[in-house]
């Protein structure tokens, strides 16, 4: 008996020492703020990214890997504006975990610091599939990026305080490469400015209104909704009379709809990473930006 | 160091929120760096506010025009934003708040009355059967089961509408309704139940009515199967699914693996229970499940799961040996193991275009008690025990977006039974009770579906029922979010 308590008491203190030391968990949603956290925190924190590039985070299911993940984790950061709607209710309630719930510090939704676009007038789900709070792709802006990351920061020395003045220059460090980037980007992109698109999702609202591009069309007949061969047709008749330049897809659609088109009118179609990890070049949020607008331009040509 | 003091007034009276400073450091160069990063972050708590009070401009602009008041979304939208401004101002400048405090305050104002107002979804379904043989006399030879099996009826008929109200109760519990109303104009509790949601240590404490959460199916609300209705080993043991009225508590240890076990305590009542225990619980489970991922592509959870139940004088239906229909009355405890497995592939973890779903079950059920066989004449009452099994098995196989195609194949056991004295009157069949069904679904969204089944059911003894169902499920209101 004696002997079990001991053992029992070994173990607690083993379990108490590994959380002592253990780096703050992070469950991220998807891999951009799972990028944008490992910016911030180094070694500090150890990320779990719950989706891939290749991931469509609208059509995940709470899978027991996430379950669990969620379980141990002390922070989820997430994009929020009903974009993991399908899951992430559910795996937060699954997980048992009160660190994480809604309203708590352990709950970081990034498109609430960022000002969304698309916010509809009527909701109704005949219009596809909507978000109420507005387009939640908001990571295919650069500036969108630095909004979320100062709040984020913030949260992970409230939530860490000894390490606070770590994210705290961690933070004026990303910043300053950060906008060194955005200029870098700006500047390189500044040809795409009013150049015709077609999209597959309406996904880039942020990115057009970044980079000055002009969606003329969507392959989607309804957001979600996947394309359609009457309503490609209706986009193929239409680029008669407007032509666009390119067609824009990201990495995890369906590349049908586009290859379709993209047959019938000899536009390129550019595949975007769309997050980091959507290609072999997006390794990190800088190569995401730049392999984005390098893509861009390789199509413009 | 009285610098940054001074910069950090003068920055808080110009712009009502300054970021904190993280750490006071002592070279120069140091405070540059973090001045530089203040006024960055201003630019950009700035800009957040100044685009809120942009969106507030077009709203009362278009409000003018539309002399109606603004929609409560947009305004929901620049609450959101002024809330990121608020937010994004650190807490210690307090003199910073009220003045970001004060725009979501103004925009927020109209949804206020309705915003508490519980998660609505409303589930409608309908089908359409034809079946070769009359449902009335649907059955499963050889087993005592309850009486809500079978395909259902005739021709056309309304499914059961789901009605499911959820929302967080406090800062400790979430509660959920899920009221079925059927075709025949009855409204039934298929669940109701509070659950904690700040218990420490990975726990979960439910209570009320709620689905068990043993085996795979169990817990899946009928809009979520991948066929119209339960294989037959829920059908002949669990008379479809286990609804507990009673307790659960479920543990998800802090492993990387994901581990939950669980249990509940329940009343008598539901089948394979029956009649009243008193005080005393009639139904407890116990259950684990384990899961993970293998690569990007597959995942997948196991779990084993077991039952006791109490029955007094719980009824059944069935034919004797010359086809007259009979009803049972059985008192004992009903022991049953469950074994479950599924298996999920997609592409790099992507559904869209093609999916894979692999599930099967395993059921052992031991009854020991007494029957009183025919109650309504002979009412012979003598011992009985039974040792009875059954599985299924289905794929699940989306061919493209939109499309799934499903085979799913049924197999019960009669296994042993044994009725004393009433051996020579219960009609156990020689051969035993299985179904191979296809089903081929539409989703055009993730709100609809339209299926189309065909099941050849053998389930009667000696007679094969052909049946074919077209059925629809859609969904209105807040998005479900569904378990794995």
């Amino acid at each position: 008996m004696k002997r079990i308590f001991h053992t029992a008491v070994a173990l607690l203190l083993a379990l108490g020492a590994t959380a002592a030391q253990a780096a703050l968990k992070v469950l991220a949603c998807e891999p951009e703020w799972g990028a944008l956290v490992q910016e911030l925190a180094g070694d500090k924190a150890s990320v779990y990214v719950a989706t891939t590039g290749l991931q469509d985070p609208h059509h995940i299911q709470a899978r027991p890997s996430l379950v669990a993940a969620a379980r141990n984790s002390d922070l989820v950061v997430c994009t929020g504006a009903e974009l993991e709607v399908g899951w992430l209710p559910l795996l937060i309630r699954q997980s048992g975990n009160s660190a994480i719930q809604p309203g708590k510090p352990g709950n970081f939704e990034a498109a609430a610091f960022v000002r969304k676009l698309e916010v509809p007038q009527r909701l109704d789900r005949a219009d596809g599939d909507v978000h109420a709070a507005g387009n939640p792709h908001i990571q295919t802006d650069p500036h969108n990026i630095a909004l979320v990351v100062v709040p984020l920061a913030q949260r992970l020395a409230d939530l860490d305080a000894a390490n606070a003045a770590f994210y705290a220059s961690r933070l004026a460090d990303f910043q300053s490469r950060w906008q060194a980037a955005i200029a870098r980007w700006d500047k390189q992109a500044a040809p795409l400015r009013g150049t015709p698109i077609v999209v597959q999702h309406k996904a880039f609202p942020y990115l057009e209104q970044w980079l000055g591009l002009v969606q003329v069309a969507a392959l989607e007949p309804k957001p979600g909704v996947e394309p359609t061969s009457s309503h490609l047709s209706e986009v193929l008749a239409g680029l008669q009379k407007q032509p666009a330049k390119m067609i824009v897809r990201a990495a995890y659609n369906d590349g049908r709809g586009a290859e379709w088109l993209a047959e019938r009118t000899k536009l390129p179609i550019v595949v975007l990473p769309f997050t980091v990890g959507g290609d072999e070049q997006a390794k990190d949020l800088f190569a995401l930006f730049d392999d984005t607008v390098q893509r861009l331009l390789a199509a413009q040509q | 160091m009285h610098r940054i003091v001074l910069w950090t007034a003068m920055l808080g009276v110009a712009a009502s929120a300054a970021p904190r400073a993280f750490a006071a450091e002592s070279t120069e160069q140091q405070q540059l760096k973090q001045l530089q990063q203040q006024i960055d972050t201003l630019r950009q708590d700035y800009e957040v506010r100044l685009r809120a009070l942009e969106d507030r401009l077009k709203q009362a602009e278009a409000g003018r025009v539309a002399k109606a008041p603004p929609a409560a979304v947009p305004s929901a939208g620049a609450a959101a934003t002024a809330q990121a401004a608020a937010a994004a101002a650190p807490p210690d400048t307090a003199a910073a708040a009220p003045a970001a405090a004060a725009a979501p305050v103004v925009s927020a104002a109209p949804a206020a009355a309705n915003a508490f107002n519980p998660a609505i979804a409303l589930i409608l379904s309908g089908s359409y059967s034809a079946l070769s043989q009359d449902p009335a006399n649907y059955r499963i030879s050889g087993f005592l089961t309850g009486a809500e099996i079978g395909p259902g009826v005739q021709g056309f008929s309304l499914g059961e509408s789901e009605l499911n109200i959820s929302a967080s109760v406090d800062h400790l519990f979430y509660g959920a309704l899920n009221l079925a109303l059927a075709a025949d104009n009855s409204a039934s509790v298929e669940e109701a139940f509070v659950q904690t949601t700040a218990l420490p240590a990975g726990l979960g404490l439910k209570a009320g009515r709620f689905l068990s959460s043993i085996g795979y199916l169990n817990d899946k609300h009928a809009h979520t199967w991948d066929f119209v209705d339960q294989p037959l080993v829920y059908q002949a043991f669990l008379e479809g699914q286990l609804k507990a009225d009673g307790l659960q508590l479920r543990a998800l240890l802090p492993t990387d693996q994901f581990v939950e076990l669980g249990s509940e305590l329940g009343a008598a009542g539901p089948f394979p229970s029956g009649g009243s225990n008193g005080y005393q619980p009639g139904l407890a489970t116990l259950f684990a499940h384990t899961g993970g991922d293998v690569g990007a592509s597959h995942s997948w959870r196991a779990g084993l799961s077991y039952l006791w139940a109490h029955s007094d004088g719980r009824e059944s239906w069935d034919v004797d040996a010359s086809g007259n229909a009979v009803t049972h009355s059985f008192s004992g405890d009903t022991r049953l193991l469950v074994v479950d497995g599924v298996w999920k592939w997609a592409p790099d973890g992507n559904p869209q275009r093609n999916n894979l779903t692999l599930q099967g079950e395993y059921m052992q059920r031991r009854e020991s008690g007494d029957l009183s066989y025919d109650i309504a004449h002979a009412a012979q009452t003598d011992s009985f025990s039974s040792s009875q099994s059954g599985w299924y098995a289905q794929a699940v196989y989306q061919f493209m977006p939109a499309w799934r195609i499903g085979l799913r194949y049924d197999r019960l056991n009669i296994g042993n039974v044994d009725a004393a004295s009433n051996n020579a009157n219960l009609f156990v069949p020689e051969s035993s009770p299985s179904r191979a069904t296809v089903m081929l679904d539409w989703s055009p969204s993730e709100f609809s579906r339209v299926r189309l089944q065909y099941a050849n059911d053998r389930a009667r003894y000696g007679l094969t029922d052909n049946q074919f169902t077209v059925q629809y499920q859609m969904s209105l209101g807040t998005h479900g979010a569904h378990s794995y």
